[in-house]
């Protein structure tokens, strides 16, 4: 094996991390939902859309390990690595808030999400091709569940519509790290393999305004936009994420079902 | 939400067959009640196409009234196509 082709491996790996931890993180999120949701139906359907982000975390982390070919497993890869190590932004790890912060942060993260495998559709890389397009089917119903969420509670009460503004305004700022190209980013959409964000980002905030018009929301105006998280500095909650998550496995080594 | 109308879903399983009633939720308008069954009803692939309408537009039968209405047919044999010989390809009728 060259050396180039070495580096690219290394570059898909990292590049398959940072994919699979926004749905790993955004997933085990929603789960917390589980049991508490407003109501039964949307309890299920936020739990539903939690198992098709950890499905696609499955996806991302198998290719992973394949890649790397040391005999590591998925799990590996989710349950034992730290807070440095995980790659996701920092919008998917903020706490689930009221019901109208865990819609805020779906939708800007379902917007970003549909463009973003439609483009990756196209990847030179096969498997990340198939990923992509099995992947497209569940999110274009994410990103319905949530806009149509985005607009009831907008259009709803004078309650609603203010919880709904709240949230957005309180999310705004981690909107903008989705579209923000780390060095990876950079280097693998170069390759064709990954997505050249600076493609989606016009479409993404365009149709972010359009809905929240539809919604009557108010637009926020600032353009600066909190990041680090594609390069393992993190907010403090995703620490407390972690110790959920890997609780059983960091407490009992090696445990298996 | 104790106000949310009630809908009845149906759903079909494949095409070529009917749609079943499978269940009711709890939704506020139309588009609610279409996504709120699809992660209720069609989780394990049970179907291929969903109807919603709200229970209010359903009028059932009254089971005080089921004598007038069903009884009157139990001793009217000749109404089951039973005098006649199906053949086998035909499967089930």
């Amino acid at each position: 094996m060259s050396d180039k082709q070495m580096n690219n491996n290394e570059l898909l790996y990292n590049y398959l991390l940072q994919l699979g931890d926004n749905s790993l993180i955004l997933g085990q999120r929603l789960g917390e939902w589980c049991g508490h949701g407003p109501i039964l139906e949307v309890d299920m359907a936020l739990t539903n859309i939690a198992l098709d982000l950890l499905g696609q975390t499955r996806n991302y982390f198998q290719y992973a390990t394949e890649i790397e070919g040391k005999g590591n497993t998925e799990d590996d890869i989710a349950m034992l690595r730290d807070v440095r190590d995980f790659k996701n932004v920092l919008l998917v790890e903020q706490p689930n808030g009221d019901f109208a912060y865990t819609i805020a942060r779906q939708y800007f993260f379902d917007a970003f999400h549909y463009l973003f495998l439609n483009e990756l559709k196209n990847s030179s890389d096969e498997r990340l091709q198939a990923i992509a397009h099995k992947s497209i089917k569940e999110v274009k119903y994410h990103l319905r569940f949530s806009s149509e969420w985005v607009k009831r509670l907008g259009n709803g009460t004078e309650k609603s519509h203010q919880k709904m503004q709240d949230a957005i305004d309180d999310m705004w700022m981690y909107a903008g790290e989705l579209l923000e190209e780390s060095p990876i980013d950079k280097e693998i959409s170069l390759l064709n393999i990954g997505v050249n964000l600076n493609n989606i980002k016009d479409n993404y905030f365009n149709n972010i305004k359009n809905l929240l018009e539809e919604a009557t929301i108010k637009v926020p105006e600032s353009t600066y936009f909190q990041k680090g998280g594609k390069e393992g500095k993190h907010t403090e909650h995703l620490g407390f994420i972690l110790s959920d998550l890997q609780w059983m496995q960091r407490t009992y080594p090696n445990m298996t079902w | 939400m104790k106000n949310w109308p009630l809908w009845e879903v149906f759903i079909r399983s494949k095409n070529g067959l009917h749609h079943k009633h499978v269940g009711s939720l709890h939704a506020t308008d139309a588009t609610m009640a279409m996504e709120n069954a699809r992660d209720v009803y069609t989780r394990r692939s049970e179907g291929i196409s969903i109807w919603v309408v709200e229970s209010k537009h359903i009028t059932a039968s009254n089971p005080e009234e089921a004598g007038e209405l069903f009884e009157p047919a139990q001793d009217k044999v000749y109404r089951h196509p039973t005098f006649y010989d199906i053949p086998d390809e035909i499967g089930h009728m």
